[in-house]
């Protein structure tokens, strides 16, 4: 028997008792495979907004942070020397916000595709009852610091995640970084600096102009004015406040010698919140755009060159307010406070109209090619006011000044988005920072959209794949395809190789009836 | 006694083993000792699988054989572009056989089969990057099989075959997409399971003597197409976390479903030449009509028998051809060695690599031994070590819900051991 036995263990050495799992010449999960370059990504800190938080679908809850940019980068950060990620997890998958029980107004919870009685898509919130109770404070620290809604200089505020900061008039604190702030009087880079990242990405200035212009630029351009404590939610921050905050932050989060990625800001029209909403979008009959003519008429004929003969308005200004209605699709008729107010003006001699149609007039034009209509506007353009058949939004009552995005407008955001935009890459050069240009990325998606391995990513609201149902923030998908930018930014200047993700795994809008 | 089964449990400790496709190789192991070669070699009951025909020249009156196979066999996957890597966690497949063959006089023998030609295990780790195609599979069957054996033209050429009752059953998850989830996250998915389905194939055989010393034989064997056919009731399909939506594809719950996956037909011819007593060589070439298997086409049924969904998965196998050759050294009365070889080509075409049956090409090796404890009992015991190119494939014919097509692509490795153990007895 023994004999037979040797035989055995010979067999056995002849097959080598090869290793239970195959093995690859090239294992990729090997150390070395992936490598970090210059680069340490062992503790990587996300600093920023709600971009940087996963924020999708007008608001922040579980898996939309775990398909965040950050998380994203730092599960292929793992590859190649990456530490944990920790985030500041909200408590469902419903969002919206709660301070003692009670939903905090403006905090909803998030958009979801739904279907209505007869089967037709469209973003509905969902039915269920938000559980992210703000005053249940998390103990970080955490990775992730991205705060929803956050400016530049809002990062720099002592105070931003106070609690008592929420029912202050006006409101000095943010319901998201009041869960998870180290302690009342803490800043969101200090909380971020404190963990001694090794690595960071700073992402911020976005809603130093987003405000504007989603309210269709109804707040202030500040540019001018240095204190920031005195500006709205909606105005546009002054490009010194927001250099002098830029550059700042950088100076902290570098202090150690970290390396990082600056993200520049992309343009508001990119995004599908101000692409989706046709300008010229009033469909009229030929009776009844003669009709609305015949009551124009006296506007565009008689006040509108009386006006212009007593100095008041330019002949451009008065060839820009001429109303005119035609058979088809028609540009909605809005009040532009950029055009020179008269309504006391016609209510005087020689017009001596009435309030209510010298109010009507004060700011009158009609719509053009140039203006954008915001998301918002989709939901009132055309309808009728009170049941009055004759009060029709866009038609015969002017569009409010919030529903319209104007070229001047327009052209106030790109002035203070250039100029950011230009503090943040000469930083990023200064500083030795690899640089991510986001803007150029979702242009492209924007126009003509980026192909991946199973479609196209574009900017299309709901089925374009790359945004969200609250047409400002991105899907999952669309964050990943940020996570990409990211990583090519940061492999170019630490010559590091982490491998981007495959943006098709990754979802898109969220379909339930829930 | 005991040293040899512990010895062999050690060598249990990691393995794999299939042919092409979901062709389990593994019907005996003398024969797998000598590269699975046995159409033409007249040895033990292992013939009732291998070449019925040969059952009638057996000397004795009885002959049975019965044993098993543990196969470890694992899967890695690697995707260097987006950083993906995983191997299947595939537990251990135990194949088994038992032959009978009995002699009714010296020209015709009855004989009883029962073995697993086809199978296949595979697990991956839930939601791993390709679980929109497999998460994990496990298919089943079992062979039983009637025979005779008829020497037609004495000591010349004998015949021999019979009807087969295949049983077969197949459990198998994956994801229905490549990302959607229910409001929490978790992955919509489907699992098949379907068992005791039960189909009817036949084979047949016929041996050769090329000389009047019985040194050369050639054989010939033919085993028919099963194809198991699932219908409706056979088994069920359950949808899980997929979203409350009208926008989704299927509801949540259990549905009837039909599908067909073809077992396919295999022929074998085959030499073996006997010089002397002590030593026996054995070639066989197995030729395996996997064009049956053109699409694994699922259809999933509302309860009034229409079709709710409808999954596509184009295979398009080519048939495919194996390579075998053995030989057999006996150095005394007590004990036969055994060693083999195969090529094994595989059914799959470029462009159709899923992960389910992720086979490539694999040369395989094989070695084992008899030893005749007296006249009647014998341990058989085998090894193979099935050996794969690692190989950079993709499956192309994956659909998107928005109609573009998504390959799947991937660096694949496979390994495969199969250490067995059978008994044969003669009466």
């Amino acid at each position: 028997m023994k004999n037979y036995i040797k035989y055995i263990a010979v067999l056995a050495i002849g097959f080598g008792f090869v290793a239970c799992e195959p093995e690859f010449d090239t294992p990729i999960d090997e150390d070395g495979f992936y490598t970090s370059g210059e680069a340490n990504f062992s503790n990587y800190v996300s600093v920023g907004n709600s971009l940087t938080a996963g924020f999708a679908d007008g608001t922040l809850y579980i898996t939309g942070q775990e398909d965040s940019y950050p998380n994203i980068m730092a599960e292929q950060f793992a590859l190649a020397g990456g530490g944990a990620f920790t985030q500041p997890l909200m408590n469902d998958n419903v969002g919206g916000l709660l301070l003692g029980g009670n939903p905090i107004p403006g905090f909803n919870p998030r958009f979801v595709l739904a279907t209505d009685e007869n089967g037709n898509p469209g973003p509905a919130i969902i039915g269920q009852t938000p559980t992210t109770e703000v005053s249940n404070i998390l103990s970080g620290p955490f990775n992730n610091v991205g705060v929803p809604g956050a400016r530049s200089f809002d990062l720099l505020f002592p105070g931003y995640g106070n609690i008592g900061g929420l029912t202050t008039n006006p409101i000095s604190a943010n319901p998201y970084f009041v869960r998870f702030a180290s302690s009342p009087d803490a800043t969101v880079i200090g909380d971020a600096v404190a963990q001694s990242p090794s690595f960071f990405s700073l992402w911020i200035g976005n809603n130093d102009i987003l405000g504007y212009a989603t309210s269709g630029g109804s707040g202030v351009d500040q540019t001018g004015n240095f204190d920031p404590s005195t500006y709205g939610g909606s105005d546009i921050t002054d490009p010194n406040v927001f250099a002098g905050a830029y550059s700042q932050m950088v100076e902290a989060l570098t202090a150690n010698g970290a390396d990082g990625v600056l993200v520049n800001i992309p343009d508001v029209t990119s995004i599908p919140f101000f692409t989706t909403v046709p300008t010229q979008s009033i469909p009229l009959d030929a009776p009844t755009a003669a009709f609305l003519n015949d009551n124009f008429a006296l506007y565009n004929t008689v006040v509108l060159p009386t006006l212009v003969n007593f100095g008041v308005i330019t002949a451009e200004e008065a060839a820009s307010r001429n109303v005119n209605f035609v058979e088809g699709a028609n540009f909605p008729i809005m009040t532009d406070d950029d055009l020179t107010d008269v309504t006391a003006i016609l209510q005087g001699p020689p017009a001596f109209l009435d309030e209510a149609t010298a109010t009507l007039l004060g700011q009158l034009r009609q719509a053009n090619a140039n203006d954008i209509l915001p998301l918002t506007a989709a939901g009132i353009l055309g309808t009728v006011i009170n049941n009055d058949p004759t009060l029709i939004n866009g038609v015969s009552v002017p569009l409010a000044d919030q529903f319209v995005l104007t070229s001047a407008e327009q052209a106030r955001i790109t002035v203070a988005q250039n100029s950011y935009n230009t503090t943040i890459q000469s930083l990023a050069s200064a500083n030795g920072l690899a640089f991510a240009d986001a803007r150029s990325a979702l242009q492209q998606v924007a126009n003509g959209g980026v192909t991946f391995n199973g479609g196209t990513l574009t900017s299309t609201f709901v089925t374009g794949g790359g945004f969200s149902l609250d047409g400002v923030h991105p899907t999952p998908r669309g964050y990943a395809f940020t996570a990409n930018v990211l990583l090519d930014a940061i492999n170019a200047r630490y010559g590091s190789n982490i491998p981007g993700v495959d943006i098709g795994n990754f979802a898109t809008v969220t379909i339930s009836n829930d | 006694m005991k040293k040899v089964v512990s010895v062999f449990v050690l060598m249990l400790v990691c393995a794999v083993t299939y042919a092409g496709g979901y062709r389990v190789s593994l019907q005996g192991n003398r024969a797998l000792a000598m590269g699975h070669t046995g159409v033409a070699v007249v040895n033990n009951a292992e013939l009732a699988f291998f070449n019925p025909a040969g059952l009638v020249h057996l000397e004795n009156k009885i002959n049975l054989s019965v044993g098993g196979f543990g196969v470890f066999a694992d899967v890695s996957y690697q995707n260097a572009q987006f950083g993906d890597a995983t191997s299947t966690d595939s537990g251990v497949g135990t194949p088994v056989y038992l032959y009978g063959s009995y002699k009714v006089s010296e020209s015709f023998a009855l004989g009883l089969a029962v073995y697993t030609p086809y199978g296949s295990s595979v697990e991956y780790p839930t939601d791993w990057a390709g679980s929109h195609l497999v998460n994990n599979i496990e298919l089943q069957s079992i062979y039983v099989q009637p025979l005779f054996s008829w020497e037609v033209v004495k000591d010349r050429f004998s015949i021999g075959g019979g009807p087969i009752l295949a049983i077969g059953g197949v459990e198998f998850n994956r994801n229905l997409s490549r990302n959607l989830t229910d409001l929490d996250g978790n992955r919509s998915n489907v699992t098949l399971d379907a068992s005791g389905i039960l189909e009817f194939g036949w084979s047949v055989g016929a041996l050769l003597n090329l000389d009047n010393e019985d040194k050369w034989k050639l054989g010939f064997n033919y085993r028919s197409l099963i194809d198991v056919e699932v219908e409706a009731g056979d088994g069920e399909a359950t949808f899980a976390n997929v979203p409350n939506s009208p926008l989704a594809p299927v509801p949540n719950g259990t549905f009837d479903f039909t599908a067909s996956l073809p077992l396919p037909a295999e022929w074998t011819v085959g030499l073996s030449y006997r010089p002397n007593e002590k030593w026996l060589f054995a070639f066989d070439y197995n030729y395996a009509e996997w064009s049956a298997y053109e699409s694994l086409d699922i259809d999933f049924l509302n309860p009034d028998g229409s079709v709710a969904l409808q999954s596509l998965n184009p295979r398009n196998y080519k048939d495919a051809s194996t390579y075998r050759f053995g030989a057999q050294y006996s150095p005394s009365g007590k004990l036969d060695l055994r060693v083999g070889y195969y090529f094994d080509e595989s059914p799959v075409q470029p462009g159709f690599f899923a992960p389910e049956t992720p086979r490539n090409d694999s040369n395989g090796f094989t070695a084992g031994f008899t030893y005749n404890i007296n006249e009647k009992f014998a341990i058989d015991a085998s090894f193979l070590y099935l050996r794969f190119e690692e190989i950079d494939a993709s499956y192309d014919f994956f659909t998107e819900t928005n109609g573009q097509t998504a390959p799947f692509r991937g660096t694949y490795k496979s390994s495969a051991f199969a250490p067995g153990i059978g008994l044969s007895y003669k009466l």
